[in-house]
């Protein structure tokens, strides 16, 4: 039986420079757990739109991940703008992202619908004025079993 | 299909030195949205876009991209190429536009999946 895992990486609003660094980190983690790589990759798509959307439109966050023999949970949680209608942010093409961010090709209004689409569960909170928590779950097929 | 052959082909611009080209690539995918590349692209392609910066390392680096071609001689960052030399992921650089270098990038065979 393995041990649980778990961690924490931050994030900074507005640091593009290092964008998708929490998201390649965990990334590593699986990598080296052993984990299948369909289901690292799934991961990777919801974790970085989670964080990328932390970037672009909150102050601060982080990114909380646990893996255990049967699932990889995230929770991503930021201080910022948050969100004052959630079905119409998971409406696939809404965006309000500003003109710079979408010049960079961000904005297509895809990233949420994306954590949704590739992930097992997935609940988002958020209070206007204060920010947004998200929380996604991965299963692990059979568990972990490269080193059960 | 193999990158170097792909890059021979096409008389691509590699803009990463020291970089194996001797990789697999699975099919191709075009996209300057990165949410639409992360998405519905699959491991494996190999990415035409036009977007430069930074963020598309991380994008290819994610989903585990074969490498990424910029069209029109779009010039990357110097950011992005040292980014791109660090996480293993080829950027090729082409002087045709994107119709251009798609359509003969299907002339060798390359298919989106
Ligand atoms: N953490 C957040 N804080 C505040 N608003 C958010 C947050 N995440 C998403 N939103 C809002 O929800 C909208 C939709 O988000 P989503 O990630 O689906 O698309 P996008 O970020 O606009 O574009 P894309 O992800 O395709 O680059 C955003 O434009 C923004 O208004
Ligand atoms: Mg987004």
């Amino acid at each position: 039986m393995i041990n649980a895992e778990e961690g924490v990486f931050f994030l900074t609003g507005k640091d593009f420079t290092n964008a998708g660094a929490a998201s390649s980190s965990l990334k590593g983690v699986l990598e080296k757990r052993g984990v299948p790589q369909d289901i690292i990759r799934r991961t990777a798509i919801a974790a970085f739109e989670a964080e990328m959307n932390v970037i672009i439109y909150a102050v601060a966050g982080m990114m909380k991940y646990r893996i255990s023999n049967t699932e990889i949970s995230v929770t991503i949680q930021d201080m910022g703008q948050g969100i004052p209608n959630i079905d119409l942010a998971m409406t696939e093409g809404y965006s309000t992202a500003p003109d710079y961010i979408r010049e960079m090709g961000f904005g297509s209004g895809m990233g949420l619908p994306n954590i949704k689409k590739s992930t097992d569960h997935f609940v988002i909170n958020s209070m206007v004025g204060e920010g947004t928590t998200l929380e996604f779950t991965i299963r692990l097929a059979n568990g972990d079993k490269e080193r059960a | 299909m193999n990158l170097q052959e792909i890059v021979n082909r096409l008389s691509l611009d590699v803009k990463t030195p020291g970089l194996d080209l001797n990789r697999e690539v699975t099919g191709g995918y075009v996209s300057d949205l990165l949410s639409d590349v992360m998405g519905n692209s699959s491991g494996g392609n190999i990415w035409i876009t036009l977007q430069i910066h930074l963020n598309i390392v991380a994008v290819a680096s994610l989903k585990g991209l074969a490498g990424i071609i910029l069209v029109n001689n779009r010039r990357p960052d110097e950011d992005t190429l040292k980014r791109a030399v660090a996480e293993n992921i080829p950027v090729m650089t082409s002087a045709l536009p994107t119709f251009e270098l798609v359509g003969r990038l299907y002339a060798l065979g390359l298919r989106c999946r």
